[in-house]
């Protein structure tokens, strides 16, 4: 179960659909450095339900065919550059959503049904673009239409936590939303700061927070994983970093800039 | 309206996070979702007012946040009713209150891409007192119509729509808004702000009553709370802004 970075994203395959988490929920970022260096081609990259800096990167770099997903921005510092550069260019395919239907279609997943229904979005340009959502009437109300949404069932969810242990088994806390992630995938990669000395489902407070290697198919080691970017609870982002990217970025040549500097060139993790 | 503007003791942000402040009122659950400094600022000076009401829910934050079910908690809450008080913003904002925070120009081939809808197209519909901020007061943010509807700003009576925006705040003034009129009102406005600067730079046609007030400047108190006990809380979730406004380092 324990495997090393790149063996750990095998099953991240060129064209598939990727399921990343939210910036809250501790972002896999040296994985997704690895899967950059790797060449990964043609992701259907969905972020639940926003993304900053790791969407910006993954686009820029060139591996990402259509995104879906509510928001990219990297907040504080503004603008997503590679992404707003990609949207304007017309180089990737979006599919624009809001977050609680996100919300809604991974927990359709992990019920095994075809979809959810969802209040709101009724009067939103979101419903023209995305003919994949319908309208009903509410076969329980009288003249009450309500949105359904199709089940997002990705092909791999890549999420990073504290810590793992030997059975993979994976401690997340409080992010529950990385086990919806997880339950809704076909296939779970984690990343984590560090193994776990026994078995965390043993320990009922642990066991509470914990997500069972039942779900998980491969585990690597990745101390500081979610750099630059915060691990909540664990370490903060490295602003100055996120500001010199932000600059970077701005331009094409200064993102590739930063990719020969930053991904290219094998960091620790 | 030409009176002498007053004596500003106060920065800009502080002068807006007072007047949501107000709006917010006395409700038990407010949240604050992605880049809202500013209305965050305001939720946390009304927590401070009311000793400990509201809740007071930062989306992003560790210690603000009592949400333990993941990301959809927070919109399984306003589903039920149970969030008072949300603020939106919008890379345009148009008279019937639609907000548009996905792009200018077609949607296909757009000219200029904004972020993307967060949770606009859900909340805006559900929240009771949505407060819509946005601190470019200009033509290009207040436009006669969105290129691109995020969330509108009022539905059809058959819809279910148990919430939406009642007042949006700008740098200049205070806009209300009549649901049933599909309309903003001019509310007050800011002090050193004139009537005819905010019809110059507005894109769309509002009310008003023939003597708008201006907008109250934050009492003692309320700046010092802002000053002492909300900016220190400020700097998990925005540090730049902590740091700028209110030289919290």
């Amino acid at each position: 179960m324990i495997r090393t970075l790149d063996d750990a994203l095998a099953p991240i395959a060129d064209g598939c659909m990727l399921a990343v988490p939210r910036e809250v929920a501790g972002v896999p970022m040296a994985a997704t450095r690895a899967l950059i260096r790797r060449g990964v081609k043609r992701l259907h990259l969905v972020a639940l339900p926003t993304s900053s800096m790791q969407a910006d990167l993954l686009i820029g770099a060139g591996c990402v065919e259509t995104l879906e997903t509510s928001a990219v921005s990297l907040g504080e510092f503004g603008l997503a550059p590679r992404f707003t550069a990609a949207i304007l260019a017309g180089t990737i395919t979006m599919k624009d959503a809001t977050c609680p239907a996100l919300h809604a279609a991974f927990q359709a997943a992990e019920k095994g049904t075809p979809f959810m229904p969802l209040r709101g979005l009724i009067g939103s340009d979101l419903l023209h673009t995305r003919p994949d959502w319908r309208v009903i009437d509410n076969p329980f109300g009288n003249d009450d239409p309500i949105v359904l949404l199709p089940a997002i069932k990705p092909d791999v969810a890549l999420i990073h936590a504290p810590m793992a242990d030997q059975a993979g088994n994976i401690w997340i806390g409080r992010q529950r939303e990385l086990a919806t992630m997880a339950h809704a995938a076909a296939k779970t990669v984690v990343t984590v700061e560090k193994l776990y000395d026994g078995n965390l489902l043993e320990d009922p407070v642990l066991a509470a927070g914990t997500l069972a290697g039942f779900y998980v198919d491969a585990v690597a080691i990745a101390e500081n994983g979610c750099w630059p970017l915060s691990l909540p609870d664990h370490y903060a982002a490295d602003l100055d970093h996120l500001a010199d990217y932000a600059r970077l970025a701005a331009t094409a040549e200064g993102f590739a800039r930063y990719l020969e500097q930053h991904v290219h060139e094998r960091r620790a993790a | 309206m030409s009176a002498a503007p007053p004596e500003r003791t106060c920065r800009d942000e502080e002068l807006l996070a007072a007047v949501i402040a107000d709006f917010i009122g006395d409700v038990r659950h407010v949240a604050v979702g992605n880049a809202s400094p500013i209305p965050a600022t305001a939720a946390l000076l009304a927590r401070a007012r009311g000793n400990g009401r509201p809740y007071v829910s930062l989306l992003q934050s560790r210690k603000h946040n009592f949400f333990t079910d993941g990301g959809r908690e927070l919109f399984d809450c306003a589903g039920q009713g149970r969030i008072d008080v949300f603020f939106l913003s919008g890379g345009e904002i148009d008279g019937e209150g639609n907000i548009n925070l996905v792009g200018i120009g077609d949607y296909a081939h757009p000219k200029v891409r904004f972020p993307g809808s967060f949770g606009a197209a859900y909340l805006y519909y559900v929240v009771p007192k949505l407060i819509l901020f946005r601190t470019e007061h200009s033509r290009r943010t207040l436009v006669p119509k969105v290129s691109f509807i995020s969330a509108p700003g009022v539905s059809p009576d058959n819809l279910y729509r148990p919430g939406g925006p009642i007042a949006l705040v700008t740098n200049r003034c205070v806009f209300s808004f009549d649901r049933a009129r599909r309309r903003f009102a001019l509310a007050s406005l800011h002090p050193g702000h004139t009537l005819s600067q905010v019809v110059e730079h507005t894109g769309f046609d509002f009310d008003r009553a023939d003597d708008v007030p201006n907008t109250p400047l934050p009492s003692a108190e309320t700046l010092r709370l802002m000053r002492e006990s909300v900016a220190p809380e400020l700097a998990e979730v925005y540090p730049q802004f902590a740091a700028t406004v209110f030289g919290v380092r």
